[in-house]
């Protein structure tokens, strides 16, 4: 510092790299959200509003030189002066900024401990919520969901859980997109009828976020391919349309102890639980054995308005994510009906059936090791 | 004396006022019941106002009830919320201003 000059001082880049170098402590005093999208390698993140109250902590030693930055170099002055008046005798703040910096082509780094997703503004919305941030991000892009059906229930599912950045959608669908289907299953489109279902799906998704892996299994989910299909997901969304599928897919969720988001529809009416193996009921402890066909026909015979699968499918994209972040309260152990007449929600509680053939005490299927990584409520 | 609600039975012919219990009826049985969605029958316990039910709408027997009487296993019946598989079942006693929902399975998704 040259004498004279008091103890603040304002240098470009280049003197502050050499300062640093000669052991200069050195200060980011920007926000945290600035700090994630990249900062100078050995800096310490001191908000400007925590720097009375932190500085003497990082610093503890007045003499020692210390660089400040900001963004462009105007928060970096007001801290550096900040500092001088706290006793400190030599700061220098960076004019430009990490702005300057980075135009030079010096090098700065990510913080370790954030992954790329956290810095992506397709999320931005995401990554301002303390329940999601930069953590929750990156375990949505770590997650893996698969998606049996690509129908009513299914369409609004992948949209929005594509949108929200669920780095692999798995999609199990044989069927190919027929006219009568546009009605309500959005993510396929008018001029793809006649299209394999998960290939026109992959196709919207791609469209929305070309950053989720898409992989699709143009097959009918059965008891000899289900174990295969669903190896390795975090959740699966139940869409189906049969009791065979249904309850195939429950079996063998219970097995691999993978929860199941259900969701089901009749016309005006839609009903949704979690099913999560050993911790709540399965599907089995909620229905033993399917109704007889008049008792329960599929959209095809009985109609289906074609918004309310739209809700229900939305609503399983809401417990899914729940489910990934482990946030709220999830529907275990609770059956959700919604009547769209009505304009009411209303819940029943489900029990485990200690005599259920999947998940009791005499099942085939014992309770294996508990899950960590995503533990639902 | 509590208000009449409305569209409640009369009391019985031998005088006795039974208890009414408000039946919601699941959207694929509202045919049988005149497309009403909800329903009042009498008894004091769920069996006896699923007996009354299926009296006054005998198309409703068979698809609730096997032929010795016990609910079939693929319709579950909620006392105010509740499985009443996991209470008493069908000598569950029930209250004046209790609801019963009747829900079958549903399959769609498509």
């Amino acid at each position: 510092m040259a004498p004279g000059q008091g103890p603040v001082r304002e240098i470009t880049p280049a003197e502050a790299e050499q300062l640093i170098a000669s052991g200069a402590a050195l200060i980011d005093t920007r926000e945290p959200h600035e700090w994630r999208a990249g900062h100078l390698k050995g800096a310490t993140l001191v908000p400007p509003a925590e720097l009375g109250l932190r500085i003497a902590g990082v610093v503890p030693d007045a003499g020692r030189p210390v660089v400040v930055y900001c963004a462009s170099g105007v928060r970096s002055m007001r801290a550096a002066l900040q500092m001088a008046s706290l006793g400190y005798r030599d700061v220098s703040s960076v004019a430009g900024g990490i702005v300057r910096w980075k135009a030079e082509g010096r090098a700065w780094e990510l913080p370790a401990e954030t992954p790329a997703v956290a810095t992506n503004p397709r999320y931005a919305r995401h990554l301002v919520m303390p329940e999601v941030g930069p953590e929750g991000q990156a375990k949505l892009q770590q997650a893996k969901v698969l998606f049996i059906g690509a129908g009513g229930l299914g369409s609004p599912g992948l949209l929005y859980l594509a949108a929200a950045g669920v780095g692999t959608l798995g999609i199990v669908d044989f069927d190919t997109v027929d006219l009568s289907n546009l009605q309500r299953q959005v993510v396929h489109a008018d001029n793809r009828v006649g299209m394999k279902k998960t290939s026109s799906a992959a196709q919207t998704i791609r469209a929305l976020n070309p950053e989720v892996k898409v992989i699709e299994y143009q097959e009918m989910l059965t008891e000899d391919n289900v174990d295969r299909l669903i190896a390795g997901y975090d959740v699966v969304i139940d869409g189906t349309d049969t009791f065979e599928t249904r309850y195939a897919l429950n079996d063998a969720a219970v097995r691999a102890a993978i929860p199941v988001v259900h969701a089901s529809v009749f016309r005006f009416e839609g009903q949704l639980s979690v099913f999560v193996p050993f911790e709540g009921p399965c599907y089995r402890c909620l229905y033993p054995t399917p109704p007889p066909p008049e008792l329960a026909p599929g959209c095809s015979v009985a109609g289906v308005l074609g918004v309310v699968p739209g809700v229900m499918g939305l609503l399983q994209a809401t417990e899914a994510i729940k489910v990934i972040l482990a946030l709220g309260d999830a529907l275990v152990g609770r059956l959700l009906i919604w009547d769209a007449l009505d304009g009411t929600f209303s819940e029943v509680s489900l029990q485990r059936d200690p005599d259920c053939p999947a998940c009791g005490q005499n099942a085939a299927a014992g309770r294996p090791q508990p899950r960590t990584e995503f533990a639902a409520a | 004396m509590w208000p009449e609600r409305r569209g409640r039975p009369a009391p019985a012919a031998d005088g006795v006022r039974r208890r009414v219990t408000a039946v919601r009826i699941p959207p694929v049985l509202r045919p049988q019941v005149g497309n009403e969605k909800q329903v009042d029958a009498a008894g004091a316990t769920v069996g006896e106002v699923l007996g009354d039910l299926v009296a006054r709408h005998p198309a409703l027997h068979e698809q609730l009830l096997t032929a010795d009487g016990s609910l079939h296993r693929f319709v579950n019946v909620y006392l105010n919320g509740q499985d009443v598989r996991y209470l008493d079942d069908l000598a569950t006693p029930v209250g004046e201003h209790d609801t019963l929902i009747i829900l079958p399975a549903m399959a769609g998704g498509s």
